[in-house]
Protein backbone atom coordinates (compact mmCIF):
# COMPACT_ATOMS: atom_id res chain seq x y z
CA UNK A 1 0.00 0.00 0.00
CA UNK A 2 3.00 2.41 1.56
CA UNK A 3 4.63 1.24 -2.05
CA UNK A 4 1.41 1.93 -3.90
CA UNK A 5 1.16 5.83 -2.73
CA UNK A 6 4.69 6.47 -2.85
CA UNK A 7 4.55 5.71 -6.41
CA UNK A 8 1.47 8.34 -7.16
CA UNK A 9 3.73 10.57 -5.44
CA UNK A 10 6.61 10.27 -7.47
CA UNK A 11 4.63 10.44 -10.45
CA UNK A 12 2.75 13.80 -9.32
CA UNK A 13 5.89 15.27 -8.34
CA UNK A 14 7.74 14.58 -11.50
CA UNK A 15 4.55 16.48 -13.55
CA UNK A 16 4.96 19.27 -11.06
CA UNK A 17 9.24 19.53 -11.46
CA UNK A 18 8.13 19.09 -15.79
CA UNK A 19 6.10 21.75 -15.91
CA UNK A 20 7.86 23.97 -13.47
CA UNK A 21 10.62 23.36 -16.28
CA UNK A 22 8.08 24.13 -18.48
CA UNK A 23 6.84 27.53 -17.23
CA UNK A 24 10.75 28.57 -16.52
CA UNK A 25 11.62 27.98 -20.35
CA UNK A 26 8.73 29.17 -21.61
CA UNK A 27 9.44 32.46 -19.72
CA UNK A 28 13.00 32.68 -20.81
CA UNK A 29 12.33 31.83 -24.54
CA UNK A 30 9.64 34.80 -24.34
CA UNK A 31 12.11 36.80 -23.25
CA UNK A 32 14.81 36.25 -25.48
CA UNK A 33 12.50 36.73 -28.52
CA UNK A 34 12.49 40.11 -27.53
CA UNK A 35 15.78 41.10 -26.09
CA UNK A 36 18.58 41.84 -28.30
CA UNK A 37 20.97 40.46 -30.23
CA UNK A 38 18.41 38.74 -32.05
CA UNK A 39 20.21 36.37 -34.90
CA UNK A 40 17.67 37.77 -37.84
CA UNK A 41 19.24 34.84 -39.99
CA UNK A 42 18.49 32.04 -37.99
CA UNK A 43 14.90 34.01 -38.03
CA UNK A 44 14.45 34.36 -41.77
CA UNK A 45 15.72 30.93 -42.01
CA UNK A 46 13.36 29.85 -39.76
CA UNK A 47 10.26 31.53 -41.54
CA UNK A 48 11.11 29.50 -44.54
CA UNK A 49 11.59 25.77 -42.68
CA UNK A 50 8.17 26.94 -40.59
CA UNK A 51 6.37 28.55 -42.57
CA UNK A 52 7.00 28.09 -46.27
CA UNK A 53 7.90 24.51 -46.03
CA UNK A 54 4.24 23.59 -44.79
CA UNK A 55 2.79 25.20 -47.19
CA UNK A 56 1.95 21.44 -49.18
CA UNK A 57 0.85 19.94 -45.99
CA UNK A 58 -1.18 22.47 -44.81
CA UNK A 59 -2.80 23.35 -48.22
CA UNK A 60 -3.67 19.55 -49.05
CA UNK A 61 -5.42 19.62 -44.99
CA UNK A 62 -7.71 22.50 -45.98
CA UNK A 63 -8.66 21.68 -49.63
CA UNK A 64 -10.13 18.22 -48.25
CA UNK A 65 -11.23 19.69 -44.96
CA UNK A 66 -12.95 22.27 -46.91
CA UNK A 67 -14.55 19.40 -49.58
CA UNK A 68 -15.66 17.00 -46.69
CA UNK A 69 -17.38 19.88 -44.95
CA UNK A 70 -19.66 20.65 -47.98
CA UNK A 71 -20.39 17.19 -48.56
CA UNK A 72 -21.15 16.16 -44.76
CA UNK A 73 -23.06 19.35 -44.43
CA UNK A 74 -25.04 18.86 -47.37
CA UNK A 75 -26.10 15.04 -45.46
CA UNK A 76 -27.67 16.74 -42.54
CA UNK A 77 -28.71 20.26 -43.75
CA UNK A 78 -30.78 18.99 -46.67
CA UNK A 79 -32.77 16.33 -43.97
CA UNK A 80 -34.46 20.11 -43.50
CA UNK A 81 -34.33 21.83 -46.11
CA UNK A 82 -31.21 23.52 -45.12
CA UNK A 83 -28.88 23.21 -47.65
CA UNK A 84 -28.99 26.90 -48.70
CA UNK A 85 -27.17 27.62 -45.71
CA UNK A 86 -23.87 25.12 -46.97
CA UNK A 87 -21.59 27.89 -47.60
CA UNK A 88 -21.67 30.14 -44.31
CA UNK A 89 -21.72 26.72 -42.38
CA UNK A 90 -18.62 25.83 -44.57
CA UNK A 91 -16.80 29.46 -44.26
CA UNK A 92 -17.55 30.25 -40.54
CA UNK A 93 -15.81 26.36 -39.55
CA UNK A 94 -12.99 26.84 -41.68
CA UNK A 95 -12.18 30.32 -40.55
CA UNK A 96 -13.23 29.84 -36.53
CA UNK A 97 -11.84 26.41 -36.03
CA UNK A 98 -11.17 23.93 -38.51
CA UNK A 99 -8.64 26.13 -40.34
CA UNK A 100 -6.34 27.32 -37.38
CA UNK A 101 -6.84 23.24 -35.64
CA UNK A 102 -6.24 21.11 -38.12
CA UNK A 103 -3.33 23.05 -39.99
CA UNK A 104 -1.60 23.54 -36.20
CA UNK A 105 -1.77 19.91 -36.00
CA UNK A 106 -0.53 19.27 -39.35
CA UNK A 107 2.22 21.09 -38.52
CA UNK A 108 2.68 20.03 -35.08
CA UNK A 109 3.65 16.99 -36.74
CA UNK A 110 5.75 18.06 -39.09
CA UNK A 111 7.78 21.33 -37.51
CA UNK A 112 7.62 20.77 -33.78
CA UNK A 113 8.75 16.95 -34.15
CA UNK A 114 11.88 18.07 -36.52
CA UNK A 115 12.27 20.97 -33.90
CA UNK A 116 12.20 18.49 -31.00
CA UNK A 117 14.63 16.08 -32.88
CA UNK A 118 17.21 18.48 -34.23
CA UNK A 119 17.11 20.19 -30.74
CA UNK A 120 17.61 16.92 -28.98
CA UNK A 121 20.29 16.00 -31.12
CA UNK A 122 22.17 18.94 -30.51
CA UNK A 123 21.82 18.40 -26.97
CA UNK A 124 23.32 14.68 -26.86
CA UNK A 125 26.07 15.66 -29.12
CA UNK A 126 27.16 18.40 -26.98
CA UNK A 127 26.37 21.32 -30.11
CA UNK A 128 24.51 22.77 -27.50
CA UNK A 129 26.83 22.68 -24.55
CA UNK A 130 29.48 23.86 -27.42
CA UNK A 131 27.36 27.02 -28.04
CA UNK A 132 27.30 28.27 -24.46
CA UNK A 133 30.88 27.56 -24.65
CA UNK A 134 31.53 29.46 -27.63
CA UNK A 135 29.49 32.11 -25.76
CA UNK A 136 26.20 32.24 -27.29
CA UNK A 137 23.24 31.76 -25.74
CA UNK A 138 21.60 28.77 -27.13
CA UNK A 139 17.75 30.22 -26.03
CA UNK A 140 18.93 32.94 -28.07
CA UNK A 141 20.49 31.35 -31.14
CA UNK A 142 18.32 27.76 -31.44
CA UNK A 143 15.17 28.96 -29.42
CA UNK A 144 14.08 32.46 -30.16
CA UNK A 145 13.96 32.47 -33.70
CA UNK A 146 11.81 29.13 -33.86
CA UNK A 147 9.32 30.56 -31.43
CA UNK A 148 9.57 34.10 -33.33
CA UNK A 149 8.80 32.20 -36.29
CA UNK A 150 6.34 29.87 -35.08
CA UNK A 151 4.46 32.96 -34.02
CA UNK A 152 4.84 34.79 -36.99
CA UNK A 153 4.22 32.19 -39.92
CA UNK A 154 1.24 30.10 -38.26
CA UNK A 155 -1.64 32.61 -39.03
CA UNK A 156 0.25 33.17 -42.37
CA UNK A 157 -0.74 29.38 -42.53
CA UNK A 158 -3.86 29.81 -41.63
CA UNK A 159 -4.76 32.43 -43.69
CA UNK A 160 -3.37 30.67 -46.39
CA UNK A 161 -5.54 27.34 -45.29
CA UNK A 162 -8.87 29.71 -44.83
CA UNK A 163 -8.28 30.56 -48.43
CA UNK A 164 -7.89 26.91 -50.21
CA UNK A 165 -10.15 25.48 -47.65
CA UNK A 166 -13.33 27.53 -49.13
CA UNK A 167 -12.43 27.19 -52.14
CA UNK A 168 -12.28 22.94 -51.99
CA UNK A 169 -16.04 23.54 -50.34
CA UNK A 170 -17.00 26.26 -53.06
CA UNK A 171 -15.56 23.01 -56.11
CA UNK A 172 -17.71 20.22 -54.11
CA UNK A 173 -20.78 22.05 -53.95
CA UNK A 174 -20.33 23.86 -57.42
CA UNK A 175 -19.80 20.42 -59.12
CA UNK A 176 -21.20 17.81 -56.75
CA UNK A 177 -24.03 19.08 -54.66
CA UNK A 178 -24.89 21.28 -57.69
CA UNK A 179 -25.24 24.71 -56.81
CA UNK A 180 -25.44 27.91 -58.63
CA UNK A 181 -21.72 29.66 -58.42
CA UNK A 182 -22.53 33.01 -57.71
CA UNK A 183 -24.79 32.17 -55.45
CA UNK A 184 -22.84 29.96 -53.75
CA UNK A 185 -19.91 32.92 -53.46
CA UNK A 186 -21.94 35.78 -52.47
CA UNK A 187 -23.64 33.17 -49.37
CA UNK A 188 -19.67 32.98 -48.55
CA UNK A 189 -18.87 36.69 -48.48
CA UNK A 190 -22.02 37.83 -46.87
CA UNK A 191 -21.85 35.15 -43.85
CA UNK A 192 -18.47 36.16 -43.37
CA UNK A 193 -17.22 38.65 -40.96
CA UNK A 194 -14.16 40.02 -39.86
CA UNK A 195 -13.73 38.47 -36.70
CA UNK A 196 -14.56 34.88 -37.96
CA UNK A 197 -10.90 35.37 -40.03
CA UNK A 198 -9.46 37.39 -36.67
CA UNK A 199 -10.27 34.42 -34.29
CA UNK A 200 -9.03 31.80 -36.32
CA UNK A 201 -5.64 33.81 -36.99
CA UNK A 202 -5.23 34.49 -32.76
CA UNK A 203 -5.79 30.78 -32.52
CA UNK A 204 -3.19 30.02 -34.98
CA UNK A 205 -0.37 32.15 -33.34
CA UNK A 206 -1.15 30.81 -29.69
CA UNK A 207 -1.00 27.30 -31.53
CA UNK A 208 2.39 28.37 -33.39
CA UNK A 209 3.67 29.34 -30.04
CA UNK A 210 2.83 26.05 -28.16
CA UNK A 211 3.78 23.83 -30.90
CA UNK A 212 7.38 25.48 -31.60
CA UNK A 213 8.03 25.98 -27.13
CA UNK A 214 6.77 22.53 -26.84
CA UNK A 215 9.26 21.21 -29.61
CA UNK A 216 11.90 23.49 -27.79
CA UNK A 217 11.12 22.38 -24.55
CA UNK A 218 11.21 18.92 -25.42
CA UNK A 219 14.34 18.53 -27.94
CA UNK A 220 16.58 21.11 -24.96
CA UNK A 221 15.64 18.85 -22.03
CA UNK A 222 15.97 15.72 -23.66
CA UNK A 223 18.67 13.11 -22.39
CA UNK A 224 20.14 9.72 -22.42
CA UNK A 225 21.15 9.58 -26.71
CA UNK A 226 18.85 8.30 -29.08
CA UNK A 227 16.06 7.10 -27.15
CA UNK A 228 16.00 10.22 -25.55
CA UNK A 229 15.62 12.15 -28.84
CA UNK A 230 12.70 9.87 -29.87
CA UNK A 231 11.04 10.20 -26.73
CA UNK A 232 11.68 14.18 -26.99
CA UNK A 233 10.00 14.17 -30.57
CA UNK A 234 6.47 11.92 -29.52
CA UNK A 235 6.06 14.24 -26.12
CA UNK A 236 6.79 17.66 -28.37
CA UNK A 237 4.24 16.34 -30.78
CA UNK A 238 1.72 14.64 -28.60
CA UNK A 239 1.85 17.47 -25.81
CA UNK A 240 1.03 20.17 -28.67
CA UNK A 241 -1.71 18.23 -29.64
CA UNK A 242 -3.36 18.08 -26.44
CA UNK A 243 -2.51 21.77 -25.74
CA UNK A 244 -3.89 22.74 -28.97
CA UNK A 245 -7.06 21.35 -28.70
CA UNK A 246 -7.23 22.34 -24.73
CA UNK A 247 -6.14 25.94 -25.52
CA UNK A 248 -8.68 25.92 -28.52
CA UNK A 249 -11.77 25.50 -26.24
CA UNK A 250 -10.81 28.16 -23.98
CA UNK A 251 -10.24 30.37 -26.93
CA UNK A 252 -13.46 29.47 -28.92
CA UNK A 253 -15.04 30.32 -25.39
CA UNK A 254 -13.57 33.72 -25.49
CA UNK A 255 -14.59 34.83 -29.20
CA UNK A 256 -18.43 33.33 -28.47
CA UNK A 257 -20.30 35.50 -30.56
CA UNK A 258 -18.00 38.03 -31.07
CA UNK B 1 55.12 30.50 -9.11
CA UNK B 2 53.85 31.75 -5.95
CA UNK B 3 54.27 35.34 -7.15
CA UNK B 4 51.60 35.02 -10.13
CA UNK B 5 47.75 34.57 -8.77
CA UNK B 6 46.94 31.06 -10.18
CA UNK B 7 44.76 30.98 -13.39
CA UNK B 8 41.99 28.60 -12.15
CA UNK B 9 41.23 27.90 -8.33
CA UNK B 10 38.49 25.26 -7.46
CA UNK B 11 37.72 25.40 -4.34
CA UNK B 12 35.65 22.42 -1.93
CA UNK B 13 33.48 21.26 -5.39
CA UNK B 14 30.39 19.01 -4.60
CA UNK B 15 27.81 18.06 -6.57
CA UNK B 16 25.47 14.77 -6.61
CA UNK B 17 22.95 13.50 -8.68
CA UNK B 18 20.15 12.05 -6.53
CA UNK B 19 21.67 9.71 -4.29
CA UNK B 20 24.76 9.19 -6.64
CA UNK B 21 27.68 11.55 -4.69
CA UNK B 22 30.07 12.35 -8.08
CA UNK B 23 32.28 15.31 -7.02
CA UNK B 24 32.78 15.58 -2.83
CA UNK B 25 35.46 18.27 -1.79
CA UNK B 26 37.14 18.50 -5.20
CA UNK B 27 40.15 21.31 -5.04
CA UNK B 28 42.15 21.96 -7.55
CA UNK B 29 44.85 25.04 -8.27
CA UNK B 30 46.16 25.58 -11.81
CA UNK B 31 48.66 28.19 -12.46
CA UNK B 32 48.99 30.08 -15.93
CA UNK B 33 50.50 28.30 -18.44
CA UNK B 34 50.61 25.39 -17.12
CA UNK B 35 49.20 21.84 -18.77
CA UNK B 36 47.31 19.66 -16.56
CA UNK B 37 46.08 16.03 -16.93
CA UNK B 38 43.07 14.94 -14.80
CA UNK B 39 42.91 11.22 -15.48
CA UNK B 40 40.32 9.30 -13.37
CA UNK B 41 37.84 5.86 -14.09
CA UNK B 42 34.75 6.25 -15.64
CA UNK B 43 32.30 7.71 -13.88
CA UNK B 44 35.13 9.80 -11.12
CA UNK B 45 33.72 12.62 -11.89
CA UNK B 46 36.15 14.04 -14.57
CA UNK B 47 33.48 15.48 -17.09
CA UNK B 48 31.20 16.63 -14.17
CA UNK B 49 34.38 18.92 -12.97
CA UNK B 50 34.78 19.81 -16.85
CA UNK B 51 31.37 21.05 -16.74
CA UNK B 52 31.49 23.33 -13.40
CA UNK B 53 34.27 24.59 -14.96
CA UNK B 54 33.03 25.61 -18.29
CA UNK B 55 29.88 26.89 -16.28
CA UNK B 56 27.73 24.36 -17.94
CA UNK B 57 26.93 22.72 -14.42
CA UNK B 58 26.84 24.72 -11.12
CA UNK B 59 28.45 22.55 -8.10
CA UNK B 60 25.98 21.89 -5.07
CA UNK B 61 28.77 23.25 -3.00
CA UNK B 62 32.22 25.05 -3.77
CA UNK B 63 33.17 28.16 -5.96
CA UNK B 64 35.51 27.96 -9.08
CA UNK B 65 37.58 31.54 -9.60
CA UNK B 66 39.18 31.98 -12.98
CA UNK B 67 41.14 35.07 -13.35
CA UNK B 68 39.44 36.64 -9.98
CA UNK B 69 35.87 35.95 -11.75
CA UNK B 70 33.99 33.57 -10.19
CA UNK B 71 32.40 30.90 -12.77
CA UNK B 72 30.24 29.65 -10.01
CA UNK B 73 27.34 32.05 -8.54
CA UNK B 74 27.54 34.81 -11.60
CA UNK B 75 25.37 36.46 -13.76
CA UNK B 76 25.43 35.21 -17.83
CA UNK B 77 27.31 38.10 -18.50
CA UNK B 78 30.15 37.58 -16.42
CA UNK B 79 30.18 33.87 -17.18
CA UNK B 80 30.14 35.17 -21.52
CA UNK B 81 32.99 37.30 -20.02
CA UNK B 82 34.99 34.39 -19.00
CA UNK B 83 34.24 32.14 -21.95
CA UNK B 84 35.80 34.06 -24.08
CA UNK B 85 38.86 32.94 -22.76
CA UNK B 86 38.48 29.52 -23.09
CA UNK B 87 38.35 27.24 -25.78
CA UNK B 88 36.75 24.27 -25.66
CA UNK B 89 37.20 20.49 -27.23
CA UNK B 90 34.13 18.33 -27.19
CA UNK B 91 35.01 14.60 -26.95
CA UNK B 92 32.50 13.85 -30.13
CA UNK B 93 33.84 16.98 -31.52
CA UNK B 94 30.47 18.88 -31.56
CA UNK B 95 30.79 20.67 -34.61
CA UNK B 96 27.54 21.83 -35.56
CA UNK B 97 25.65 19.90 -38.75
CA UNK B 98 23.43 22.67 -39.97
CA UNK B 99 26.89 24.56 -40.82
CA UNK B 100 29.95 23.89 -42.62
CA UNK B 101 33.61 23.30 -41.74
CA UNK B 102 34.71 26.70 -42.12
CA UNK B 103 31.56 28.29 -40.83
CA UNK B 104 32.11 26.17 -37.36
CA UNK B 105 35.65 27.37 -37.47
CA UNK B 106 34.89 31.06 -38.03
CA UNK B 107 31.71 30.89 -35.49
CA UNK B 108 34.41 31.65 -32.42
CA UNK B 109 35.95 34.09 -34.64
CA UNK B 110 32.48 35.96 -34.87
CA UNK B 111 30.86 35.40 -31.95
CA UNK B 112 33.60 36.14 -29.57
CA UNK B 113 35.59 38.95 -31.04
CA UNK B 114 35.35 42.26 -29.21
CA UNK B 115 36.61 44.25 -32.55
CA UNK B 116 34.26 45.32 -35.52
CA UNK B 117 32.74 42.37 -37.03
CA UNK B 118 34.38 40.72 -39.95
CA UNK B 119 32.84 40.34 -43.20
CA UNK B 120 32.25 37.22 -44.88
CA UNK B 121 35.00 36.96 -46.59
CA UNK B 122 37.16 37.58 -44.38
CA UNK B 123 36.08 35.01 -41.76
CA UNK B 124 36.32 32.19 -44.09
CA UNK B 125 39.95 33.36 -44.97
CA UNK B 126 40.57 33.38 -41.20
CA UNK B 127 38.96 29.95 -40.98
CA UNK B 128 41.11 28.85 -43.20
CA UNK B 129 44.33 30.17 -42.15
CA UNK B 130 42.95 28.25 -38.68
CA UNK B 131 42.30 24.70 -40.37
CA UNK B 132 45.89 25.18 -41.81
CA UNK B 133 47.16 25.13 -38.60
CA UNK B 134 45.61 21.84 -37.28
CA UNK B 135 46.94 20.45 -40.74
CA UNK B 136 43.68 20.87 -42.99
CA UNK B 137 43.76 22.16 -46.62
CA UNK B 138 41.19 24.66 -47.69
CA UNK B 139 39.63 22.19 -49.57
CA UNK B 140 37.27 21.10 -46.69
CA UNK B 141 36.16 24.35 -46.23
CA UNK B 142 32.90 23.76 -47.59
CA UNK B 143 32.15 20.56 -47.00
CA UNK B 144 29.61 19.79 -43.73
CA UNK B 145 31.20 18.08 -40.44
CA UNK B 146 29.01 14.48 -41.55
CA UNK B 147 31.05 14.11 -44.64
CA UNK B 148 34.62 14.18 -42.34
CA UNK B 149 36.08 10.99 -40.71
CA UNK B 150 36.33 11.26 -37.15
CA UNK B 151 40.14 12.06 -37.08
CA UNK B 152 39.09 14.73 -38.71
CA UNK B 153 36.27 16.10 -37.37
CA UNK B 154 38.44 16.24 -33.92
CA UNK B 155 40.70 18.19 -35.81
CA UNK B 156 38.22 20.67 -37.34
CA UNK B 157 36.68 21.55 -33.15
CA UNK B 158 40.31 21.35 -32.66
CA UNK B 159 40.59 24.53 -34.93
CA UNK B 160 37.09 26.42 -33.81
CA UNK B 161 38.91 25.95 -29.93
CA UNK B 162 41.55 27.47 -30.58
CA UNK B 163 40.16 30.09 -33.32
CA UNK B 164 40.16 32.59 -30.98
CA UNK B 165 43.31 32.35 -29.41
CA UNK B 166 42.00 31.88 -25.72
CA UNK B 167 44.45 31.78 -22.97
CA UNK B 168 42.73 28.33 -21.33
CA UNK B 169 42.71 25.51 -23.61
CA UNK B 170 39.82 22.71 -22.52
CA UNK B 171 40.31 19.17 -23.87
CA UNK B 172 37.21 16.50 -22.86
CA UNK B 173 38.81 13.09 -23.43
CA UNK B 174 40.90 14.07 -26.87
CA UNK B 175 41.81 10.68 -27.94
CA UNK B 176 39.28 8.60 -27.39
CA UNK B 177 38.03 6.98 -30.25
CA UNK B 178 40.61 7.48 -32.31
CA UNK B 179 43.16 4.87 -33.76
CA UNK B 180 46.73 5.24 -32.15
CA UNK B 181 48.27 6.92 -34.79
CA UNK B 182 45.47 9.49 -35.30
CA UNK B 183 45.53 10.21 -31.55
CA UNK B 184 49.46 10.78 -31.46
CA UNK B 185 48.54 13.14 -34.47
CA UNK B 186 46.12 14.75 -32.15
CA UNK B 187 48.35 14.78 -29.34
CA UNK B 188 51.03 16.85 -31.27
CA UNK B 189 48.81 19.54 -32.67
CA UNK B 190 47.25 20.18 -28.57
CA UNK B 191 51.04 20.42 -27.82
CA UNK B 192 51.82 22.84 -30.76
CA UNK B 193 48.41 24.82 -30.06
CA UNK B 194 49.19 25.20 -26.50
CA UNK B 195 52.43 26.20 -26.78
CA UNK B 196 51.87 28.57 -29.79
CA UNK B 197 49.04 30.34 -28.01
CA UNK B 198 51.28 30.10 -24.44
CA UNK B 199 47.88 28.78 -22.96
CA UNK B 200 46.89 27.37 -19.73
CA UNK B 201 45.53 23.57 -20.48
CA UNK B 202 43.04 21.43 -18.51
CA UNK B 203 42.45 18.16 -19.95
CA UNK B 204 40.57 14.99 -18.82
CA UNK B 205 41.45 11.68 -20.36
CA UNK B 206 41.68 8.01 -18.85
CA UNK B 207 44.23 7.86 -22.03
CA UNK B 208 47.66 7.55 -20.25
CA UNK B 209 49.54 7.72 -23.34
CA UNK B 210 47.91 10.62 -23.85
CA UNK B 211 48.14 11.83 -20.50
CA UNK B 212 52.48 11.67 -20.49
CA UNK B 213 52.32 13.28 -23.76
CA UNK B 214 50.10 16.50 -22.94
CA UNK B 215 51.14 17.25 -19.04
CA UNK B 216 52.90 19.12 -17.40
CA UNK B 217 51.41 18.03 -14.35
CA UNK B 218 48.81 15.04 -13.38
CA UNK B 219 45.97 14.87 -10.61
CA UNK B 220 43.79 11.85 -10.45
CA UNK B 221 40.72 11.95 -9.34
CA UNK B 222 38.96 9.20 -7.55
CA UNK B 223 35.69 8.86 -5.61
CA UNK B 224 35.34 12.65 -6.42
CA UNK B 225 38.36 14.04 -5.12
CA UNK B 226 42.16 14.29 -6.06
CA UNK B 227 44.39 12.02 -4.64
CA UNK B 228 47.09 12.09 -6.15
CA UNK B 229 48.77 15.71 -7.72
CA UNK B 230 52.17 15.75 -9.16
CA UNK B 231 54.31 16.40 -12.16
CA UNK B 232 54.14 14.62 -14.96
CA UNK B 233 57.07 13.03 -14.87
CA UNK B 234 56.15 11.09 -11.51
CA UNK B 235 54.19 9.18 -11.79
CA UNK B 236 56.47 5.79 -11.93
CA UNK B 237 57.61 6.64 -8.72
CA UNK B 238 54.55 8.02 -7.32
CA UNK B 239 54.49 4.72 -4.77
CA UNK B 240 50.32 5.91 -4.34
CA UNK B 241 48.58 2.15 -4.97
CA UNK B 242 45.40 4.35 -6.53
CA UNK B 243 47.73 5.70 -9.28
CA UNK B 244 49.80 2.70 -9.37
CA UNK B 245 47.10 0.64 -10.32
CA UNK B 246 45.50 2.87 -12.98
CA UNK B 247 49.13 3.95 -14.80
CA UNK B 248 49.34 0.18 -15.14
CA UNK B 249 45.99 -0.66 -16.59
CA UNK B 250 45.35 -3.00 -13.22
CA UNK B 251 41.66 -4.81 -12.30
CA UNK B 252 43.34 -6.02 -8.95
CA UNK B 253 44.21 -3.44 -6.42
CA UNK B 254 42.40 -0.65 -4.00
CA UNK B 255 40.18 0.55 -6.72
CA UNK B 256 37.39 -1.48 -7.16
CA UNK B 257 35.01 -1.72 -10.54
CA UNK B 258 32.06 -0.68 -10.04
CA UNK B 259 29.87 -2.66 -11.67
CA UNK B 260 26.35 -2.22 -9.59
CA UNK B 261 24.26 0.45 -9.88
CA UNK B 262 24.72 2.97 -6.84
Amino acid sequence: MIDFLSKIGRRVLDLFAVAGRLILFVGSALSHCVRPPIYIGNVFRQFWTIGYNSLPVVGLTAVFTGAVLALQSYTGFSRFSAASAIPTVVVVSLTRELGPVLASVMVAGRVGAAIAAELGTMRVTEQIDALDTLATNPMKYLVAPRVLAGLLMMPLLVLVADIIGIMGGFVVSATILGFNQSAYLINTFNALKTMDVVSGLVKAAVFGLIITLLGCFNGYQSRGGAQGVGTATTSAVVYACVLIFFSDYFLTQLFLNR
Amino acid sequence: MNATPPKIVAKGLKKSFGRKIVLDGFDLEVASGESIVVIGGSGSGKSVFLKCLLGLMRPDVGSIVIDGDAMTASTRTVRDRIRRKMGMLFQGGALFDSLTVWENVAFALNERRNGPPVSRRQARELAVEKLGAVGLGSDIADLSPAELSGGMQKRVALARAIAAEPEILLFDEPTTGLDPIMADAINNLILASVQRLGATAVSITHDMASARKIASRIAMLYQGRIIWDGPAADIDSSGNPYLDQFVHGRSEGPIQLQVRAL
